[in-house]
C-alpha cells in the first residue's frame, strides 16, 4: 500500500488545458467540447455540473485518458500527476487506470460483470494491478464493504450482480474503485439511477470514503444540490464551455452568471395552494387493486380523490405502483377490485368498453415525448387526429383548432405545423404532447413523470405552461412523479404511495410538514436541498434521533 | 422529397451502386425478354452443345437451344416467379405478424404456435414433402414455397411491430379509442415500414435461391421453361469436360443476389442509424 | 437450482412436443393435400380396380388415425416400412446413408465452426478497418451464391483444371478412412463455404453486440488488460450466444446437404430423399423427413438449453 502520508493535501494532481473533444453524428465529426481548462488538487472534490449535451461526462472520462467509442480528443493536454495522458503509451495508460484513476459508473448493474462474482471483481484490480495477494485484496474487500455498511460485508461478495439490489450494489462499485486506494475517482452520475431515499445512503457512502483516503474526485451531475453536497468546488458546464467556476458556497449563495442562477432557481417556484373545492370530485377511485398477469399485488385497496380544478400529485419511489394507479384509472390495466368513478359515474374496467366521450374527457402525458409521438406524422396529424376523431373537425375548422393549440402551447403554428417529431426538441415534443391532451378537450389530464426525462430547465418551462394552461382552462391534473421538488412546485393535494399502498394524502400543507407518516418524512427529508452541509446535517440529525432510541425509517433498499 | 431521395441515392458507397445498376440490369431483361434475346424461348436452333460462337455466343443447350436466349428468358421466368412468391409471402406472413402484435391475446398465441411448428420442419424438406403429393406445376410452386417462406415473415413482421406496439403512442391511439384498423396502418405499419423492406430484400434472395435450388434438384420450374436452376441441372455434364457454360445461368444466380444483399446491406446501416429523420 | 431444472423439463418437453407435432404433419399433411397417392404413382391410365388393389396394399383404404399410429408405433421400434418403388426395408436404405450423410456434416463442421468463430471474433475485434470491410462484402458474396455454383466452381479448379481432388465422391464399397476424408473433401469444403459466411456475421454481430456493454468499458477503465478484457469478461457471457449461432449454423448445414450431395452423387440421405421425391415413393420421402426434421428440432433444443445452462443469471437465482 502506498505511503499517504508523503503526499499532502494541495499539491496539483489533474490538470487539464484547452481541452477539446469530437464526437461523431452521423458520419461526421462535430466539437462537443471546446477548450476547457480544469485543475484538481490531491483530497480535492470537483464538481461538473450542467444539463445533457454540456460535455461533463465526456471530460471527466478524459480525465482518465479515455475517449468513448465515437468520441475523440482533438486538442489540450491532460496531465496526471506529471504524466501527459495524450501521450502516454496504451500500457502506461493502462496501468494508471484501476490502480490510480478509477471509475464509478452511472448504472452499476450493468457496469458489473454478470458472470463474476462481486468479491472476484472488487479483487481482480489490486491483483492484476500487483498491488496485493488475492487474499488481501478479499479480506480489504470485506473491511470496505463493512465500511459502506452493506448488509452482511462477510458474505455478499460471493453474491453475482443480479442478486444485489441496486442501491446496494452502487455502494460496491464504491467499494471497487477504492480497491486500489487510488489518487482520483471519476464519478459519473453514480446515484442519478436511485431512488430519493436509496441517493442519500450511497451519497453518504461516497463522502465518508473519499474523506477517510483524503481521495481526490471528480463528481459528475446534472443535479447542483447533489453536488454542492459532495464537491468543494464546482464547475457549471454549458454545450461544451465553462460557464463559471468558484467554491461550492461561493457559486451557491453568489452566483455570477445567468445560467447558472437559474439552475438554482429550478426548486424556487412554488404554486399557491388552491382552496379546497366544495364540489363532489370529477375523479375518483375506490378501493382498487390490482395485478399483473394474476401475479403479486402492485396495488392494494388504493383509493384517492380529486377535486375538480385542482392538481392531485401521487408521489412514490420506483414500485410503489404510482404508474400502476394511472393504467387502471385509463383503464388500460383493469383493477381485481374497486372502480374508477369520473363524475360520480362508474367507468367500465377496461379501456375498450368505455364510450368515446368517458375516454375524451381523461387524457395522458407520458414521460418519453420521444415515444409518445409517432415519428412518421406531421404535428398537423399528430393534434388534428383527436380534434377528427372526437369532436369531428375536419378541413378549415381543424386546421385553425390545431393552430389555437399551437399558439396555446408557445409554439409558432406557421413554423412547426408541418414538422415531424423528429425536427423538434425534447422540450417542443412535450408540448406536443400536451396540445395534443388538450386537443380533445378534456376534464382531467394524467400527468405521469412528465418532466423526469427533460433537462431540469425545460422541465422548469414545461411546469410553468401546466400551471398557466390550468389557470386559463381550469383543467384537473393527476400528477404522477418521483420528484418532490416537482410536487413542492405544482402540487394541491399530495398522495404519498408505498409498495402498492396509499400512506398519506392531504393537503399540501398538511403533508409537507413534519411530523408525518415516517415515510412521508423519510422522503421529503431525502431530497436535497440546495445548500452546503445539509448531507452532514441530514445524517448527524437521523444518528442523533437514532441514538435517542426514536424509529427511523430506513430506506427499502438497504 | 425527390431532390432528398437523389441525395440519399448519392451517399451510396460503391457497393450499394453496384447492386443497384445489377437490379436495373436485371429487371430490364426481365421486361424486355422477348425483344432482347435473339431467338425463341424453347426454339431449337443449333445442334446439342454447340461451342460458343458468333451465332451462339455461349454456344446451345442440350437440346440445341440457344444459350444466351435462354439465359435472358431465364431472368424473366425465374425472378419473376421468385417476386410473385416474395409477395405472397409478405402478404400472407406480413399481415398475420401485423395482425399478431396489434390484437394479441389467443390470436397471437395460436399464430405463434402453429408457425413454431411449421418452422421445426426444415423448409427445403418440408417443400420436398408437399411437392411429392402435389407435383410440380408453376402455380403449387408459388403457393407453397410462399405459404412455407410467410413463417419467416411473419416471425420478423410481429417482433418488429411488437416493439413498435408498446411505444406510447400506440397506447395513446388506443386509449383515444381508435379501432384496429388504424392502429395497424397508421401507427405501426408506417414505422415498421424500414426493416420490412429490408426484409423484403433479403427473403426475395432466399425465395430466388431456393426456386433456383428447387429447379436444379428438377423438383422446381419444369422444361421446357427456361429456368437458370434447371439450366445448370441440364448443362452439368460439361463441367466435367472444363467448359464454363454450366457456370453462366448459376453465376447470374449468384450476381443477382449480390446486388440484392448489398443494396439491402447500405440501406440496413443507413435506416438503423437514422430512424428518426424523414 | 429447481427453477433451471423446470426450465430445461420445459424445453425438453417443448421438444418433444414439437417432434409430435411435426411427425404429425408429415404423416397428415399428406392425406389433407389435394390429389390421391394411388392414382397419382400409377397414372391417369390405370383402372379404377388397380388404383382400388394398390390403395389396398398402401393400407390407405384403413382411416388415417389408425395408420398414423402404426407408422409412428413401427418407427420408433426402427420399423420405417418398405419402399413402394423396390420393395426394400427403409431402414435398410437409410442406415448407411444416414451415417455417410453425418459424416459430411461432421466434416463440414469441423473445418466451419473454428474457422467462423475465429474469423467473426478477428473482425468484430477489428472493426470498421479494412479486414472487416473485406469480410463483410466477401461474405455477403458468399451468402448470395448457391450452394451448387459454389460447388461447380469448386469442382472446376480442384477437380479439373488442377486435378487435386475427385469431382465425384463415391464412397461405396470398402476404404479406409483416409481415402474417405479425401473423397469428401469437395463436397466439405462447399458446405463449408456456404456456412461459414453466415456463422462469422452472426458471431460478428453478437461480439460487436457484447463489447458495447457498461462491463466491458469498466473493465477497460479498471486497467484490465486486452486479452484479459476479451477472455475473462466478454468469452463467459459470449457463450450464449455463440452456441446459438454455432447451432442454428448447424441445423441449416444439416438442410444445405441435400443439393450438396446431389452434385457430388454422394450417397447419403438427401440425395435418397431427393430421388425419392422424384419416384413419389411416399414412405421413403416421410421416413427421410422425419429423420432430417428430428435432427433439426434436437439442434434447436440443444441450443435452447446450452444458452440456459450458460445464463449467470439463471445458474445463480436470487
Amino acid at each position: 500500500m502506498k505511503s499517504k502520508a508523503a503526499r499532502t493535501r494541495g499539491d496539483l494532481l489533474l490538470e487539464m488545458r484547452g481541452l477539446r473533444i469530437e464526437g461523431q453524428s452521423s458520419d461526421a465529426w462535430q466539437e462537443i467540447v471546446h477548450g476547457v481548462d480544469l485543475t484538481l488538487r490531491r483530497g480535492e472534490v470537483l464538481g461538473l455540473i450542467g444539463e445533457s449535451g454540456a460535455g461533463k461526462s465526456t471530460i471527466g472520462i478524459a480525465g482518465m485518458g479515455f475517449a468513448r467509442p465515437g468520441c475523440r480528443i482533438t486538442g489540450g493536454s491532460i496531465v496526471f500527476d506529471g504524466i501527459d495522458l495524450r501521450k502516454a503509451s496504451a500500457e502506461t495508460l493502462r496501468r494508471l487506470r484501476g490502480s490510480r484513476i478509477a471509475y464509478v459508473a452511472q448504472s452499476a448493474a450493468a457496469a458489473f460483470n454478470p458472470a463474476h462474482r462481486l468479491i472476484d471483481q472488487y479483487a481482480e484490480t489490486a491483483v492484476l494491478h500487483g498491488i496485493s495477494s488475492r487474499g488481501a485484496a478479499e479480506r480489504d474487500g470485506r473491511a470496505l464493504f463493512k465500511r459502506l455498511r452493506l448488509p452482511d460485508p462477510d458474505r455478499i461478495g460471493e453474491r453475482y450482480p443480479h442478486q444485489v439490489s441496486g442501491g446496494q450494489l452502487q455502494r460496491a462499485m464504491v467499494a471497487m474503485a477504492m480497491a486500489c486506494r487510488p489518487d482520483l475517482i471519476v464519478f459519473d452520475e453514480p446515484t442519478t439511477a436511485l431512488d430519493v431515499t436509496t441517493q442519500i445512503e450511497v451519497l453518504a457512502a461516497i463522502q465518508s470514503v473519499v474523506r477517510e483516503f483524503h481521495t481526490a474526485a471528480i463528481y459528475i451531475s446534472h443535479d447542483l444540490a447533489v453536488v454542492a453536497q459532495m464537491a468543494d468546488r464546482i464547475m457549471v458546464l454549458r454545450h461544451g464551455n465553462l460557464v463559471e467556476e468558484g467554491t461550492a458556497s461561493r457559486l451557491i449563495e453568489a452566483p455570477q452568471q445567468d445560467y447558472t442562477r437559474r439552475l438554482l432557481a429550478v426548486r424556487g417556484h412554488r404554486k399557491d395552494e388552491a382552496a379546497p373545492t366544495v364540489d363532489a370530485p370529477v375523479l375518483e377511485i375506490r378501493g382498487v387493486s390490482a395485478s399483473y398477469g394474476g401475479g403479486v399485488k402492485v396495488l392494494e385497496d388504493v383509493s384517492i380523490k380529486v377535486g375538480r380544478g385542482r392538481t392531485v400529485a401521487v408521489v412514490g419511489e420506483s414500485g410503489s405502483g404510482k404508474s400502476t394507479t394511472a393504467r387502471v384509472i385509463t383503464g388500460l390495466l383493469p383493477p381485481l377490485a374497486g372502480e374508477v368513478l369520473f363524475n360520480g359515474e362508474v367507468l367500465p374496467p377496461a379501456c375498450g368498453k368505455r364510450s368515446r366521450d368517458q375516454l375524451r374527457h381523461i387524457q395522458m402525458i407520458y414521460q418519453m415525448p420521444d415515444v409518445a409521438l409517432n415519428p412518421r406524422q406531421r404535428i398537423r396529424d399528430i393534434i388534428g387526429r383527436p380534434l377528427t376523431f372526437y369532436l369531428g373537425m375536419t378541413g378549415k375548422t381543424r386546421d385553425t383548432r390545431v393552430r389555437e393549440l399551437l399558439h396555446l402551447i408557445e409554439l409558432d403554428p406557421d413554423e412547426y405545423i408541418d414538422r415531424f417529431p423528429g425536427e423538434l426538441s425534447g422540450g417542443q415534443k412535450q408540448r406536443i404532447c400536451i396540445a395534443r391532451a388538450l386537443a380533445a378537450e378534456p376534464e382531467v389530464i394524467i400527468c405521469d413523470e412528465v418532466t423526469s426525462a427533460l433537462d431540469q430547465l425545460v422541465a422548469e418551462e414545461i411546469l410553468k405552461l401546466l400551471q398557466r394552461l390550468q389557470n386559463e382552462l381550469g383543467v384537473t391534473y393527476l400528477f404522477i412523479t418521483h420528484d418532490l421538488a416537482t410536487v413542492k412546485a405544482i402540487a394541491d393535494e399530495i398522495v404519498v404511495m408505498l409498495r402498492g399502498r396509499v400512506v398519506q394524502q392531504g393537503g399540501r400543507q398538511e403533508v409537507l410538514t413534519p411530523p408525518n407518516h415516517p415515510y412521508t418524512d423519510l422522503l421529503l427529508s431525502s431530497v436535497p436541498e440546495m445548500q452546503v452541509g445539509w448531507l452532514e446535517a441530514l445524517l448527524a440529525d437521523r444518528a442523533a434521533r437514532k441514538a435517542r432510541g426514536e424509529a427511523v425509517m430506513e430506506s427499502a433498499d438497504q | 422529397m425527390s431532390r432528398s431521395a437523389i441525395k440519399f441515392l448519392k451517399s451510396a458507397p460503391w457497393s450499394a451502386r453496384f447492386g443497384m445498376a445489377v437490379i436495373l440490369f436485371y429487371v430490364t431483361l426481365a421486361v424486355f425478354a422477348p425483344l432482347i434475346a435473339p431467338y425463341g424461348e424453347t426454339a431449337i436452333v443449333g445442334p446439342r452443345f454447340d461451342l460458343w460462337g458468333e451465332a451462339h455466343i455461349f454456344g446451345t443447350d442440350n437440346l440445341g437451344r440457344d444459350m444466351l436466349t435462354r439465359l435472358i428468358f431465364g431472368a424473366r421466368n425465374t425472378i419473376g416467379i421468385a417476386f410473385i412468391t416474395t409477395c405472397l409471402a409478405f402478404a400472407i406472413g406480413g399481415l398475420a405478424g401485423l395482425l399478431a402484435a396489434a390484437v394479441g391475446g389467443w390470436v397471437d398465441q395460436a399464430l405463434v404456435t402453429l408457425v413454431n411448428n411449421m418452422m421445426g420442419i426444415p423448409q427445403l424438406i418440408f417443400a420436398l414433402l408437399i411437392l411429392t403429393i402435389t407435383g410440380t406445376s408453376i402455380p403449387v410452386l408459388i403457393v407453397v414455397i410462399a405459404v412455407l417462406d410467410s413463417t419467416r415473415v411473419f416471425r420478423l413482421s410481429r417482433a418488429v411491430a411488437m416493439n413498435i406496439a408498446v411505444m406510447d403512442f400506440v397506447e395513446v391511439a388506443r386509449l383515444r379509442g381508435e379501432g384496429l384498423w388504424w392502429i395497424v396502418t397508421r401507427e405501426i405499419l408506417p414505422n415498421a415500414m424500414p426493416p420490412l423492406v429490408a426484409e423484403f430484400g433479403l427473403r426475395f434472395c432466399f425465395v430466388f435461391l431456393f426456386i433456383s435450388a428447387l429447379s436444379f434438384l428438377g423438383l422446381g420450374i419444369q422444361p421446357p421453361t427456361a429456368d437458370w436452376g434447371s439450366m445448370v441441372r441440364e448443362n452439368a455434364s460439361l463441367i466435367t469436360f472444363g467448359d464454363i457454360t454450366p457456370l453462366l445461368p448459376a453465376g447470374a444466380i449468384a450476381l443477382l443476389t449480390v446486388g440484392v444483399n448489398f443494396v439491402v446491406d447500405w440501406f440496413l446501416h443507413k435506416t438503423s442509424g437514422l430512424r428518426d429523420e424523414k | 437450482m429447481s427453477k433451471i431444472v423446470k426450465m430445461v423439463a420445459q424445453r425438453l418437453a417443448l421438444g418433444l412436443l414439437t417432434l409430435f407435432t411435426v411427425s404429425l404433419i408429415i404423416f397428415l399433411g399428406v392425406q389433407l393435400l389435394p390429389g390421391d397417392l394411388a392414382q397419382a404413382i400409377l397414372g391417369q391410365s390405370a383402372t379404377p380396380e388397380t388404383v382400388a388393389a394398390f390403395r389396398r396394399e398402401l393400407g390407405l383404404d384403413l382411416p388415417a388415425y389408425v395408420r398414423y399410429f402404426d407408422w409412428l408405433g413401427g418407427m420408433l421400434q426402427g420399423d420405417f416400412g418398405h419402399s413402394l418403388a423396390n420393395k426394400r426395408e427403409i431402414s435398410e436404405l437409410i442406415g448407411q446413408r444416414l451415417l455417410n450423410t453425418l459424416f459430411l456434416a461432421g466434416v463440414a463442421a469441423a473445418i466451419a465452426v473454428p474457422l467462423a468463430l475465429i474469423l467473426g471474433i478477428m473482425a468484430a475485434l477489428y472493426r470498421n478497418t479494412l479486414f472487416d470491410r473485406a469480410i463483410n462484402v466477401a461474405t455477403l458474396t458468399s451468402i448470395s451464391f448457391p450452394e451448387f455454383f459454389v460447388a461447380y466452381i469448386l469442382i472446376m479448379l480442384l477437380a479439373i483444371k488442377m486435378r487435386w481432388l475427385p469431382g465425384i465422391s463415391n464412397i461405396s464399397g470398402e476404404i479406409d478412412l483416409a481415402e474417405r476424408l479425401y473423397r469428401v473433401v469437395l463436397p466439405a469444403l462447399t458446405l463449408t463455404l456456404v456456412v461459414v459466411a453466415h456463422m462469422m456475421r452472426m458471431t460478428r454481430a453478437a461480439i460487436i453486440n457484447l463489447l458495447a456493454s457498461p462491463y466491458i468499458e469498466m473493465a477497460m477503465l479498471k486497467g484490465v488488460p486486452r486479452w484479459r478484457i476479451i477472455t475473462h469478461h466478454a468469452l463467459p457471457n459470449a457463450l450464449s450466444p455463440i452456441i446459438n449461432v454455432v447451432v442454428i449454423n448447424l441445423a441449416y448445414l444439416v438442410v444445405g446437404v441435400v443439393v450438396v450431395e446431389v452434385v457430388f452423387v454422394y450417397p447419403g440421405l438427401g440425395q435418397l430423399l431427393v430421388d425419392s421425391v422424384s419416384k413419389r415413393d411416399m414412405p421413403v420421402v416421410q421416413a427421410s423427413a422425419l429423420i432430417f426434421a428430428a435432427t433439426y428440432i434436437l439442434l434447436n433444443l440443444t441450443a435452447d438449453l446450452l444458452s440456459i445452462l450458460s445464463n449467470p443469471r439463471l445458474l445463480h437465482p436470487r
